[in-house]
Formats: structure tokens, sequence, C-alpha cells
């Protein structure tokens, strides 16, 4: 019996200064290689490099990353993150751990996780952010690839806003999930489902409106400067197309 | 305890507004998710696993004793749409109000003060239970069921379904209710020690989503 890989990733950004963003830490681990690409203006950019696929069973990743005061990160992953059945059996793990200081900006925009037949994958996203920090965070889960079975998948976000909790919520799906998850109130036999989730100083003040788009996604404003932007949809590409509809919403309206 | 105030609180004519209330059915009979004895089981079990863990959660806490201002906060947290909310706060204050007069109790009052828009329904039902004298089983068995009896109950208005066929299906969740009970108030106890992040977050896309575009409609049988 294998056991499966621990690696952990952490970033630290950093304000340089200079109207510019540091990366003190940028350490890589095993098969979460980070890469530090052009950075825009003040905003530094890191892409998540999947140095092997993965998660498999029995596997734990953690990334982590701080941005501190003042500084500016954006993360993308170079590709979407595929759980797989791994030869140990048992779940795999994945950890985001993510930490937004006061007057920094973080972007969290990952590509797809895919859920493939026979994997297990507990996924938890837990963010914490200081009362004038500021951040856009994407979640998009895919059930199987092309014409397959899901495997069974869990992820539980939440996110922490100046010490208060405005949003913890779990979402299980797949073959031994709790029943009903595909059914009417569940996924209603969509195979995408996703979240955005912006945090803002200015939401306090001006909280932003709930709207529907669409039949099946919804920009909600939560209990704090938050908004959260949940939606489900046949395919990745059409999640992806509502998913960027209501940040540009977002973003024209606030 | 006596178990016969189980009935009073559980009872579906205890004046407390629920009947006014469709548990996101409404709009899924409107969509077309919910046609039927089948679908409006498979949307039942759905809310139940999720929503109704939850609520049974809360009220197990605040049956126990949970201060209820963590528990609310805790329920903001875990349900993102605001017409869920809105809806939750306004079935806590008319249960508060029926509460409070068939069981008076200074815990009621002073969660009536410190929420005088309404707490979440769940937590006024744990409190409530709690003066009626019930523990965190009975209070979890009220949430656990009222998740499902009220979407069943209205699916039988929104559809003419047959009310012998909602009735089969409420019969044929009772081993899950019974199982979300059980953790309901395992999760529920582990509250004392470990904080409210014990308690589970189980969320139904559509319910959230759907609950947005309910409240978005300017004719409605239902408040939610």
């Amino acid at each position: 019996m294998t056991a499966g890989v621990r690696a952990v990733a952490r970033i630290v950004a950093r304000d340089d200064g200079r109207g510019g963003t540091a990366l003190p830490v940028l350490d890589s681990d095993g098969p979460l290689a980070l890469r530090r690409t052009r950075a825009s203006g003040a905003e530094a950019r890191v892409v998540v490099v999947g140095a092997m696929s993965g998660p498999l069973g029995g596997d734990h990743f953690t990334v982590e990353a701080d941005v501190e005061p003042g500084a500016r990160l954006r993360v993308g992953s170079a590709a979407a993150t595929i759980a797989l059945p791994g030869q140990s059996k048992g779940e795999a793990r994945y950890d985001v751990r993510l930490s937004v200081a006061d007057g920094a900006e973080l972007h969290w925009l990952p590509e797809q996780l895919i859920s493939a037949r026979g994997s297990d994958l507990y996924v938890t996203t837990r963010v914490d952010v200081g009362a004038g920090g500021r951040l856009v965070l994407r979640e998009e889960q895919v059930l199987g690839r092309v014409g397959e079975e899901p495997g069974r998948l869990t992820s539980r976000l939440s996110v922490r806003v100046a010490d208060r909790v405005v949003l913890d919520q779990e979402l299980a799906c797949g073959p031994g999930a709790p029943g009903g998850w595909d059914g009417p109130a569940g996924l209603g036999g969509h195979r995408a489902v996703g979240q955005l989730l912006v945090v803002r100083p200015e939401f306090d003040e001006t909280p932003v409106t709930a709207r529907v788009l669409g039949e099946h996604a919804a920009v909600m404003p939560l209990a704090g400067p938050a908004a959260l932007v949940s939606a489900v949809a046949p395919d990745a590409l059409r999640l992806r197309r509502l998913l960027d509809e209501a940040l540009e919403l977002l973003d024209s309206v606030n | 305890m006596s178990r016969a105030a189980l009935l009073v609180l559980a009872d579906g004519r205890f004046p407390a507004g629920g009947h006014a209330h469709s548990g996101g059915a409404e709009e899924a009979v409107k969509a077309g998710r919910i046609t039927g004895a089948a679908s409006l089981e498979e949307f039942c079990r759905g809310r139940l696993h999720t929503a109704g863990l939850v609520a049974a959660s809360l009220a197990a806490a605040a049956a126990v004793g949970v201060d209820a201002v963590a528990l609310d906060a805790a329920a903001d947290a875990r349900t993102a749409s605001p017409a869920l909310r809105v809806a939750a706060r306004k079935l806590g204050r008319q249960l508060m109000r029926a509460a409070r007069a068939t069981w008076p109790s200074g815990e009621l009052d002073e969660l009536a003060r410190r929420f005088p828009k309404g707490a979440h329904q769940p937590v006024v039902l744990g409190v409530a239970a709690r003066a009626a004298g019930l523990g965190a089983v009975e209070a979890a068995y009220c949430a656990a069921y009222e998740s499902v009896s009220g979407p069943a109950s209205a699916t039988v208005r929104l559809l003419s379904l047959d009310p012998f066929d909602a009735t089969g299906v409420l019969a044929r969740l009772a081993p899950t209710v019974d199982l979300v009970v059980d953790r309901a108030v395992e999760a529920g106890r582990r509250v004392v020690g470990g904080g409210v992040e014990e308690l589970p977050a189980g969320a139904a896309p559509l319910l959230e989503i759907g609950a947005e575009v309910h409240a978005a409609w300017a004719v409605r049988l239902f408040a939610s």
C-alpha cells in the first residue's frame, strides 16, 4: 500500500515600497509548481503549474497564499485540476488557505476542478480577509470528463472578513454523496457548478443588489461586505461564461 | 420532559406561519424540476441533507443552550441567498410570537430582545424547544421534519398532487430524517466545546438560486 503524496506550496506577496508587489516566498512542492509570470502594474502574478496529474486517492495537497498589507496578487493555474482515483484507497485532500490583509488584494482564479470517475476528493478553502482587504475568488467544479460519471467530490468554502464568518458552505456531489445531490434541489442534472466570491470594503456602505442571471445563476449579497455568485450549467464552458458575465456586472455596478 | 409538547411544537397547525412557505417547491414546480411524487421525493431528500441538516443542527445546538447570537451568525454564513435569510428571519419572528405565548420563558424574551426583526427560525425553534422542556433530539426532529413536510404539503397545492402520494413521500423519507437527526444532534453537541465551525454547512445550489428566482417574481402563491 502506497501512502499518498504530501505537498505544501506557499506564496507570500508583499508591497515592495516602489508601487509593485514582491514575492519573498514562492515555494513549489512536488506536484505543485509555482511560476511567477509578468506583473501587471502593482499586481504580481503567479501560475500554479500541475507538474503531475492529481490529486490521486490518498494525496494531500495544500496551497497557502498570504497577501500582506498593500500587496496585490493574482493567482491562476495553467490547466484544470483533475481528481483521479489512486492506488491507495481513501480520499484525497486539497486544502487552500488564503489570507488577504487590510489594504491588500487577491484574485484567486484557478481553472476548473474536474472530478473523474472513481475519484474521491475533499477540498477545503479557507479565506481570511482583513477589514479593508479585497478578494475575487472563483471555484468551478466539473463532474466527470466528457460523458464520464463523476467521482465523489466534497468542497467546503469558508470566508471570514474582519473576523466575521460571512460564508461557510459545503457542496457534496457524486456517488456516495448524501442523496438528492443531483436532484431538483441540488444540481438538477447539471454537470458544472461554480461560485464567484467578491469581497470589497465598499460593499459595507453600498451592498450588491441581489439579481438573477438567467435561470441558473444568481448574484447574492452576503451578510457582510461580500457577494457570492452561484451558478450551475450543463458544462464548464457555459459555467465560465456565466461567472465572467457576473463579474463584469459587479465591476460595472459597484 | 413532556413528550406531548413535541407534538404541539411539531404540529402543522402550530401558529408559526410555516404554511405560507413552500421551501423552494413553488419555484421548482414552475421550473419543471418537480413534476410528481418521485421528483418531489428527490427534491426533499436533497433539501433534507443540506438545509434540513443545517437547520436541525442549529436547533439542536440552541436546545442545549449554545449562545443564540453565535448560532444566528452561523446560520447567516450558511445561507448565501438573501431571500432565504429574510424568509428564515420572518419565520423566526412568527415562531417567536407563538412560542412566547405558548411557553413563556426568560430565554425566549431575551432572544426576542436581541433580534427584534427575528432570528433564524431554527435558532428560535431550539430555544422554544428548551422553553417547552424538550431537548436537542426533539428540536432536531422538528427542524428536519419541517424541512421536508413544508415542500410536500406545498406541492399538494401547487401540482394538485394526491395528498396520499405526498404523505407517502414523507413516510419513505422517515428513515433518512432519523439519520439526519442523529448527525444533527451529534454536531449540535460538539458545538458546545468546539464552536459553531462544528455545524454542518451543506448547501444545495438550486435551492439558493431558485430562492432568488422566486423572490424576483411579481406574483407568488408562497412567500418562499
